[in-house]
């Protein structure tokens, strides 16, 4: 009996080393220890054993079916590993081919850049004020001091909705200036961005509508050194902190005193490229101390409150930010250009 | 505005400051300098030479080869083709390696076989022309030895023409024997016309030994080509160009050539503010570069001796009726002009100037005109009929021709100068052609006037010739400055030994200007700049602008300060703030951020849902587009609008650009249109755009202004665009602003978009905006034949159809029943009824209905359709029974068969 088990471990073990399939095991398993199973068999014979083999017997043959059992769980282990790997080696991928994205659209690059302006400026405290595009000549012009012999005026520079030249297409956003001190009174921290028309023909740096955002802080004791406080804030929010600016004297007829600001070229670092048309600075905003005039013009006193704006055009930032170097491309929409922001 | 640098040496002694560091103090101070040039700066390595020896060239019929000393050792050799020069002459001469404007590189060569070590150069090689030197203006004899016929079977010359053949007439063929140089650019040619000997002095200066003249022999006259009728190309050498001969004082050989020609001087050019037309002028500007380099200004009183016969009285009268139009009219008068060339110092600054030199009289007002920026004028006496002027008002009907010889039809808004009987002059603007100054006027009538600027300004906009001087007074000129400026013109008259003067002065003031006073508050100042600069400063930084007390101090308290008459923008103490801070610098003033906060702050509820909106359709695949405001009128063909649409009520811009942009639009559906199309023509395929952009509609309350209500509209073609991925980008946009209950209704009436599908979507009663695929006839209106899809969304109706924030539902406990079931109907019911009918028919279990089958053909009668919906049901506090969802469903079926006449399959 010793031997038939020996014989039965021996033939078992190796028909267990040698399986292939979790099915081939498990019928090994049926055939091995199943109730009908060669082992079950040969333990059927114990009765016919003396009381001394007996235990002895039975000792070996639970160590058969233990040493099986060990073998056919290490067995389908290492089967079900292979099936698995078999599996995934089946389902490989090729990580090369383009995935399937989800369709995205593109903000315009023109208000990627207001946005962020927008986001400085909220952050800032300020607020965010919207007007009519439709002008009455009063606001664009009149209360903001322009002379009325100012070349702006001209029916060859702005664009005329009236006879009398009272309506017209806002030729720069500073009449929210008039409207945000009429409308709000002080204090005031506000900008306000939108589309202005001249009569520009269209060409590489010119369109006949474009985009400003203009800036306006009233209120008492603003002195000419919180505008350069902010505007260098700003300037060094967009265009990094190690930015070089230029403040030099200017005129707009709503600031006195009035400043142009250039910042250092970032091509050539001030020594002059054609970037910057050998200058060395790029022009980048005008500004200035709102004028006395245009308060008392909004009913505010110019001796209690005092206050400044600013203004700069939004393409020509977005040109520079993106190198773009055609303004006609922002007013195409040629998606081919929408879809690289 | 220009500044020569010579020029303003003569007032502010700069010293060596480079043009970059004078620009850049210049701009700093508040005088932006947009370009500097050195104007010699393409000249290099051209020297003044002098021709030595001249021979013909061995092996050419028309070169010379020269030896020029050019202030060297060994005298140079040039080889030229030019025929005006002679032993003697000075030229310029551009040696090997050297550079000309253009950059043009001169370098050594081989003509012909023989070496030329540089060129000599022309005037135009130089950039000059004949006005810069009138001197070398070059008149050519026709040489017979350069004949050429132009029928060579039928010379007019036969080949070898003898000394003595007639031409014509008295003109014989002559042999020249010797020329000699009488300098001035004049010779004497002594020539041999068959035996006969002449000594001829000419100007002509294309004349060698053993050429062969045609000379006149009755007059003496050496022929020209126009003297032989002949074409430029019988002779194709004797033409009025050649080498520039140098008729300059003290000139040496080897001589930079550049200070020479004028060309070693710098320019300057500024952008002058619309505030500061005092610094449209040299002296202006001299002022500014006192003022920022805190350098003394040299000005200087012009000085006239006068003298001239006759009185000035007797010989003019000025009235000026008009006096509100002028305020000052001041005139000088010169006697026995004599028309030249005004000389070489006046010329070269006139030049970098960007002035043109054209004689004496018209260059020294132009001189003034700049020195001052005071705009002159200068008649001819002889056309001032009665020796009268009256500055008045044009008469209807009045014309003049002006200098440019262009008729003007006046109005009596416009101001002229006039003599007894016509006007011989537009104020202001420009002179007439009857009162030029011409090559024999005698006597001459300076006028340095002061004009009401909105009156010129007019007058230049309506005839549409603003020039240089209307630029000027539009801008408001110094009222002060007219009398120092036709005394500096009469000064210069006497300097160029151009006329003399006559004695007196004109001057007629209808307006007598007052010194402005201005408080100066040094605390105000400080306290507008953020600064602490010292007050004594202060009054210092405004004196260098000739800004002072009356008392010419500097204290350090508040004082009245004396505003110069040619700074009529300084009006208050931001003014003179701004004067002070050019000075102490704009880039001193600290840097500070304001402090305090306001209520009103942070993105507006409005703004928020544009950005979300925006957000949206991105998500959904749309890329944002700008498109203009403006449109053509024929875009509402393009969009099929009907006549009588109340859309056409366009508001019109009255001096647009052109017809495409000539009205404001009143639909975004054009604009998206034509981006669409572009991009169709562009061959992009799959195309999603989107804009939340502006409509304007006339208010009609009397204020002219507009209604501008936003339109979000969404347009697309290609990639599968089809009407559902156009509606579930747009219920994509809704859902996401959290509009509830949206309905979307069939909308077959809008002419744009096609008839069957197209919808009106709604949030309850609220229309919200329409979409649908565009009427294939409007887009082949763009010329697309794809088919195009476009929504157009009310953005105010979005906003005020926003739902609230969203309270949370809690999550289903118990699980849900689902039923699916197929409905025959109608073929022309909408799904969206039978989906409106199940929700009714439900009776509280109801918790989805979701299409999932539409289905026509075998199986479904003829004119019927199959519909299938999944329903799920639910009971929020149990789980249903099978009987309870049948029950349910029952009822719906009874509803949809009673109301739809529709059953289960």
């Amino acid at each position: 009996m010793k031997e038939q088990l020996e014989a039965i471990r021996k033939g078992a073990l190796e028909a267990i080393e040698s399986a292939q399939e979790t099915a081939g095991l498990e019928a090994l398993r049926v055939k091995y220890l199943g109730k009908k199973g060669e082992l079950t068999a040969v333990l059927k014979q114990m009765g016919g054993l003396s009381a001394e083999l007996r235990p002895v017997m039975g000792q070996l043959a639970n160590e058969v079916r233990s040493s099986l059992e060990t073998a056919i769980e290490a067995r389908s282990g290492i089967l079900s590993q292979k099936a698995l790997e078999a599996r995934l080696a089946a389902e490989a991928v090729d990580v090369t081919i383009p995935g399937k994205q989800p369709p995205m659209g593109h903000k315009h690059p023109m208000y990627s850049v207001l946005d962020e302006m927008k986001e400085i400026f909220l952050n800032m405290g300020f607020e965010i004020m919207d007007g009519p595009e439709i002008e009455q000549a009063d606001y664009n012009f009149t209360k903001l001091n322009a002379p009325e012999n100012h070349p702006s005026r001209d029916w060859t520079d702005t664009f005329y909705l009236k006879e009398d030249s009272s309506i017209l297409l806002r030729s720069q956003t500073s009449p929210m200036q008039i409207r945000a001190m009429e409308g709000c009174g002080v204090p005031i921290r506000m900008i306000s961005a939108g589309r202005v028309y001249r009569k520009d023909e269209v060409d590489a740096t010119h369109s006949p509508m474009f985009h400003q955002i203009e800036g306006l802080v009233v209120d008492k004791g603003i002195t000419m050194a919180d505008l350069k406080g902010t505007l260098n804030a700003v300037i060094r929010e967009i265009y990094g902190p190690e930015t070089v600016t230029r403040f030099r004297p200017h005129h707009f007829p709503f600031t006195e005193p009035s400043c142009e600001v250039d910042i250092q070229c970032y091509k050539c670092g001030g020594q002059g490229c054609p970037t910057c048309k050998g200058e060395g600075w790029i022009e980048i905003l005008g500004a200035g101390m709102v004028h006395p005039k245009v308060l008392r013009n909004c009913g505010i006193d110019p001796e209690e409150y005092s206050g400044f704006a600013f203004g700069m055009g939004l393409e020509r930032l977005a040109l520079g930010r993106y190198k773009i170097s055609d303004m006609r491309l922002i007013f195409e929409n040629d998606t081919r250009f929408l879809e690289q922001f | 505005m220009k500044l020569s640098r010579k020029w303003l040496q003569e007032f502010v002694d700069v010293g060596p400051v480079n043009d970059r560091d004078f620009a850049e103090a210049m701009t700093i101070s508040g005088s932006k300098v947009e370009v500097t040039e050195d104007l010699g700066a393409e000249i290099k390595n051209v020297v003044v030479g002098r021709i030595q020896k001249m021979e013909r060239h061995p092996d050419s019929d028309h070169m010379w080869v020269c030896q020029i000393d050019i202030g060297q050792a060994e005298p140079v050799q040039i080889v030229t083709g030019a025929w005006n020069i002679h032993e003697g002459d000075w030229v310029p001469v551009a040696k090997d390696n050297s550079w000309l404007p253009g950059g043009k590189h001169i370098t050594r060569g081989n003509l012909r076989g023989v070496k030329s070590k540089g060129m000599l150069c022309s005037l135009k090689e130089l950039s000059l022309d004949e006005r810069d030197f009138p001197y070398a203006v070059i008149e050519a004899a026709a040489l017979l030895n350069d004949y050429k016929p132009i029928d060579p079977e039928k010379p007019s010359i036969p080949a070898g023409v003898v000394p003595g053949h007639k031409i014509f007439g008295s003109v014989r063929a002559a042999f020249v024997t010797k020329v000699e140089s009488l300098g001035g650019g004049q010779f004497a040619v002594s020539c041999d016309s068959g035996g006969t000997y002449h000594t001829i002095t000419t100007g002509l200066a294309n004349i060698h030994e053993h050429d062969t003249l045609a000379l006149d022999t009755k007059t003496e006259h050496i022929c020209t080509l126009a003297d032989l009728h002949a074409e430029q190309k019988e002779f194709p050498h004797c033409i009025p160009d050649g080498i520039f001969i140098l008729h300059e004082e003290g000139i040496q050989p080897g001589d930079d050539i550049r200070p020479v020609i004028g060309a070693d001087d710098h320019v300057v050019e500024f952008e002058i503010t619309p505030n500061r037309p005092d610094c449209l002028s040299v002296i202006g500007l001299a002022r500014e570069v006192s003022a920022t380099f805190d350098l003394p200004l040299r000005l200087h009183d012009p000085e006239v001796k006068g003298g001239a016969d006759g009185s000035l009285m007797e010989l003019l009268d000025v009235e000026t009726p008009d006096g509100d139009l002028c305020p000052r009219y001041t005139a000088r008068m010169v006697r026995n002009v004599k028309i030249a060339p005004s000389p070489k110092w006046m010329r070269e600054r006139l030049r970098s100037s960007g002035v043109r030199p054209i004689n004496n009289i018209v260059d020294i007002t132009n001189y003034v005109m700049l020195e001052y920026g005071q705009p002159m004028h200068a008649f001819d006496y002889r056309y001032v009929k009665g020796g009268k002027i009256v500055v008045r008002r044009a008469r209807t009907g009045e014309e003049l021709t002006t200098l440019d010889n262009n008729v003007r039809k006046l109005t009596p808004d416009m101001l002229v100068i006039a003599d007894d009987t016509r006007a011989v002059g537009l104020a202001g603007v420009m002179g007439g052609l009857n009162s030029e100054i011409v090559g024999d006027t005698v006597d001459v009538v300076f006028e340095s006037a002061n004009f009401e600027g909105s009156c010129i300004r007019k007058t230049a906009l309506a005839l549409g010739m603003r020039t240089e001087a209307s630029a000027k007074f539009e801008k408001g000129l110094d009222i002060l400055n007219t009398l120092p400026a036709v005394n500096r013109a009469c000064e210069l008259v006497e300097l160029l030994g151009a006329g003399d003067v006559v004695d007196g002065v004109i001057d007629i003031l209808n307006y007598v200007p007052q010194p402005r006073t201005i408080l100066m508050d040094p605390a105000r100042v400080n306290a507008l700049l953020g600064t602490g600069i010292d007050p004594v400063d202060m009054y210092q930084y405004l004196e260098r602008v000739d800004i002072r007390t009356e008392a010419g101090d500097f204290p350090s308290a508040p004082a009245e300060v004396v505003i110069p008459s040619w700074r009529a923008d300084v009006e208050g103490i931001a003014d003179l703030a701004e004067e002070v801070a050019r000075f102490y610098g704009y880039n001193s003033i600290p840097n500070t951020l304001s402090t305090g906060l306001n209520q009103r702050r942070g993105w507006t509820p409005v703004q928020q849902a544009e950005n979300t909106a925006g957000a949206l359709c991105r998500a959904a695949g749309y890329s944002e587009i700008i498109t203009y405001s403006f449109i053509s009128p024929a875009y509402y063909d393009k969009i099929n609008l009907p006549a009588d649409s109340p859309l056409r009520n366009s508001m019109k811009i009255l001096n647009p650009l052109g017809e495409d942009t000539s009205i404001m639009r009143t639909t975004t559906l054009p604009s998206m249109l034509e981006i669409l199309a572009r991009n169709c023509h562009y061959r992009n395929k799959a195309v999603r755009l989107y804009e939340l952009g502006r409509t304007y509609f006339a208010k009609n309350d009397g204020s002219g202004m507009a209604g501008e209500p936003k339109v979000l509209s969404l347009g697309g073609y290609g990639g599968g665009m089809d009407f559902f991925q156009l509606k579930g980008a747009v219920e994509a946009v809704l859902e996401g602003l959290r509009i509830p209950d949206v309905r979307f209704e069939a909308e077959t009436g809008n002419p744009s978009y096609h008839p069957g599908r197209c919808a009106r979507v709604f949030r309850g009663g609220h229309l919200l905006g329409v979409l649908g695929q565009i009427h294939p006839a409007v887009a082949e209106n763009y010329d697309v034949d794809c088919e195009l899809y476009a929504a157009e969304l009310n953005f105010s109706a979005l906003f005020e159809n926003m739902g609230g924030a969203p309270v949370y539902q809690p999550l289903p406990r118990f699980p849900a029943v689902t039923r699916d079931i197929a409905l025959v109907c109608d073929k022309a019911l909408p799904v969206g009824k039978l989906e409106d009918c199940i929700r009714r028919g439900a009776k509280g279990l109801l918790k989805s209905v979701s299409l999932f089958d539409v289905y026509t053909g075998k199986g479904v009668p003829e004119g019927k359709k199959s519909v299938a919906f999944n329903l799920e049901l639910r009971a929020d506090d149990r789980s249903l029974t099978s009987q309870e969802a049948d029950e349910d469903v029952k009822g719906i079926l009874e509803l949809l068969a009673k109301e739809l006449d529709s059953v289960l399959r």
